[in-house]
């Protein structure tokens, strides 16, 4: 049975990607969000998961305005990264797991989520970010990527998120192979690149929601998709594809790990790792 | 009904229809090729997509305020700025009125 050991929320910037190219992880400015990664590190090091599961946000490179799905699931054993016209480097490939992404596509159909199938994918700066911040020597594991909508109004609500969330953890839990999965959510927190409120930040939002994720993430589902907007920023809605990851964790959830800081670019950038233990285990304890 | 929010124009299915060409457009600047097409021949570049007049105009600016509401959303609209050598905070900067130097200074100032 595959079993969920925790959830990474974590920040996608673009700027990161041309950070990282250049080598400037430890300059004065860049060094308090990568340092943030150290944790991670350790505990992906002890972990050793052999899949991930990454709810990310494409920005126009798979995906067009023609034709946007609200959520869509790769089913490849292979996912390339392509130039995307804002000079960030070209990553390398990663690998898919398309067994482990069929069984996730059957049970989420069944469950109700009627996702869109995509047996080609390319994968952006909001998948290949993350997996070169968790992953620094690009000895990523397999990943399933499944892109949400952030882009187009109307976008899906909070709740949704977290069901399509909770929806891959059961079928996570019913995969009969043996294996361990980390979960992926990219993006965010607040920031607004667009209008006369380019720029906006908000610090208590954004703490708020880290807060409640762990604990209590329904306590976030009452915020609309406007009311995120204006609470988050235009772009801070990506808190979506957090929202999806930590539905994924359907036992006893704990954070391990909080970093944030403030700016990275014009984003408020925020990684949170969470831990999540079966509930059984709390049986056995007791 | 429609929730205001000072400064910010939601991308909803009235932006999505009236910045089709504009945003189709610029997703063809993932090619490197298409870029440089676009460089050597702006208005060829814009004509060959059917940009309207109003975002050819706002294009010929480069003022993203006016690329907005010609329906442009700000991912594509990122692929565009790029070929200008414009960063987030030079089109911050830009739409808020301000030096890029009190642009950051914002930013940093939100995290205090």
């Amino acid at each position: 049975m595959a079993r969920i050991i925790g959830g990474i929320g974590a920040t996608h910037v673009p700027a990161i990607g041309k950070a990282i190219a250049e080598g400037k992880q430890n300059d004065p400015y860049w060094k308090p969000f990568f340092s943030g990664f150290n944790a991670v590190h350790k505990w992906l090091a002890r972990e050793q998961p052999d899949v991930a599961v990454v709810f990310s946000n494409d920005h126009g490179l798979n995906f067009f305005l023609d034709k946007l799905p609200t959520f869509a699931v790769g089913a490849a054993n292979e996912y390339r990264n392509e130039d995307e016209g804002w000079g960030i480097p070209v990553a390398h490939a990663a690998k898919g797991d398309a067994a482990l992404s069929w069984h996730m596509i059957n049970n989420l159909v069944a469950d109700g989520f009627d996702i869109t199938m995509c047996q080609e994918m390319l994968v952006d700066h909001a998948v290949t970010i993350p997996l070169n911040l968790m992953w620094p020597k690009g000895d990523w594991p397999p990943i399933v990527p499944v892109a949400i909508n952030t882009v187009q109004h109307p976008l899906p609500a909070m709740a949704r998120c977290l069901e399509l969330g909770r929806s891959v953890g059961r079928a996570l839990a019913s995969y009969p192979q043996d294996l361990k999965v980390v979960v992926i959510g990219t993006g965010g927190l607040s920031h607004q690149l667009d209008g006369a409120r380019a720029g906006f930040i908000n610090k208590e939002f954004d703490t708020l929601c880290m807060n409640q994720l762990g604990a209590d993430p329904e306590a976030l589902t009452h915020y609309s998709i406007p009311q995120l907007v204006e609470f988050a920023g235009a772009q801070g809605v990506e808190f979506l594809n957090w929202m999806a990851m930590r539905g994924a964790l359907t036992g006893r959830v704990s954070e391990l790990h909080r970093n944030y800081h403030i700016p990275i670019s014009n984003t408020a950038a925020a990684t949170l790792l969470l831990e999540n233990r079966p509930r059984t285990e709390r049986r056995k304890a007791a | 009904m429609r929730h205001h929010i000072e400064g910010t124009t939601l991308f909803d299915g009235d932006q999505a229809q009236k910045g089709y060409a504009l945003n189709r457009m610029c997703f063809s600047f993932n090619s490197a090729e298409n870029r440089e097409a676009f460089r050597n021949n702006e208005d060829a570049y814009c004509a060959k997509y059917g940009l309207s007049t109003k975002q050819r105009e706002a294009v010929k600016s480069r003022n993203v305020l006016r690329l907005i509401e010609a329906g442009g959303n700000v991912y594509y609209l990122a692929k565009l700025a790029g070929i200008f050598g414009l960063n987030m905070q030079d089109i911050g900067a830009q739409q808020t009125g301000m030096s890029v130097d009190d642009f950051r200074q914002k930013l940093i100032a939100a995290g205090r």
